[in-house]
């Protein structure tokens, strides 16, 4: 992922948001877009709810394996025990 | 890029050997959500893909004692699964090929509407601070949870290993086979679909 060596804009920035989270934009691209957000409130406010959205969905609950699944995996498993 | 194996893989794997049913099942627990959610990407119904995760686990109980510790457990345990469930997809004519993965939702796609910058490219409508309290409420979370639910198959798969299961980059791309780049794309397409929910949600007024 490359970017202008000039300023970065909102609108492109909104698209690096995942890039720059993942530690994955190269040092230059980091100090352009940590340069923007130190200048504009609107991409911080956007980079923090991002943060959120991210924590959030993070406290989402795991799906549980059915008694159905359960039962038949345990079944296998005595089965290859027993072999 | 592969982790080494950690002393928890090591010993669960020697509990497995030595036939251990709880620790199977611990595992069980831990990747049978996981393992469905992945097969159902190569196979046409869920019935299918239960089978296909059910015969990965006899295959991992057969083969636990090949196992080397090379790559972690699960990196090992997806790979058995990747290889059955593609095994079956062919067999079963799946409509749909994996490699869609990579080409479905081409075309870009912004994050943010367009509608919401100016003519440069700066916004034009900011984004507005979230109320704190309706934030952490329960609600929040059905309304993050329908909108992982309405996300295209292959983004909504991404989403919820990294972000509801807490995956690595790493471990979504070995186990999907996705490059670098169309793993972080379809991550940030979705997180970004659930941020826009979540903006809708929380500027209705209650």
């Amino acid at each position: 992922m490359s970017i202008g060596l000039a300023h970065l804009n909102c609108l492109e920035l909104v698209e690096l948001v995942t890039a720059y989270l993942e530690g994955d934009l190269s040092s230059g691209e980091r100090k352009r877009f940590d340069a923007h957000l130190s200048a504009c409130d609107g991409c911080t406010m956007y980079v923090e709810q991002m943060r959120r959205t991210i924590e959030l969905t993070g406290t989402l609950r795991v799906d549980n394996v059915s008694r159905e699944a359960e039962e038949a995996l345990r079944h296998a498993f005595r089965d290859w025990k027993g072999r | 890029m592969e982790q080494p194996p950690s002393p928890q893989d090591a010993k669960l794997v020697e509990r497995l050997r030595a036939g251990d049913e709880e620790a199977f099942m611990e595992l069980v627990d831990n990747l049978n959500p996981s393992l469905l959610r992945v097969a159902r990407m190569f196979v046409p119904t869920s019935a299918l893909a239960e089978d296909v995760v059910q015969e990965t686990w006899v295959a991992v109980l057969n083969g636990i004692h090949r196992f080397e510790g090379r790559s972690s457990l699960k990196t090992w345990i997806f790979r058995i699964l990747t290889n059955t469930a593609k095994t079956r997809g062919v067999r079963e004519r799946r409509s749909v090929p994996f490699s869609a993965l990579d080409t479905e939702e081409g075309g870009f796609e912004p994050v943010v509407e367009r509608s919401r910058f100016t003519g440069t490219g700066h916004w034009a409508v900011l984004p507005r601070a979230w109320p704190e309290d309706r934030l952490m409420a329960k609600e929040t979370r059905s309304v993050i949870e329908r909108a992982i639910e309405r996300l295209p198959p292959n983004q909504q798969l991404v989403v919820t290993l990294r972000d509801v299961e807490g995956w690595t980059a790493d471990e979504v791309r070995n186990a999907l086979e996705l490059s670098e780049t169309n793993q972080r794309v379809l991550l940030h397409r979705g997180r970004g679909k659930v941020r826009r929910a979540l903006e809708q949600y929380l500027s209705e007024e209650q």
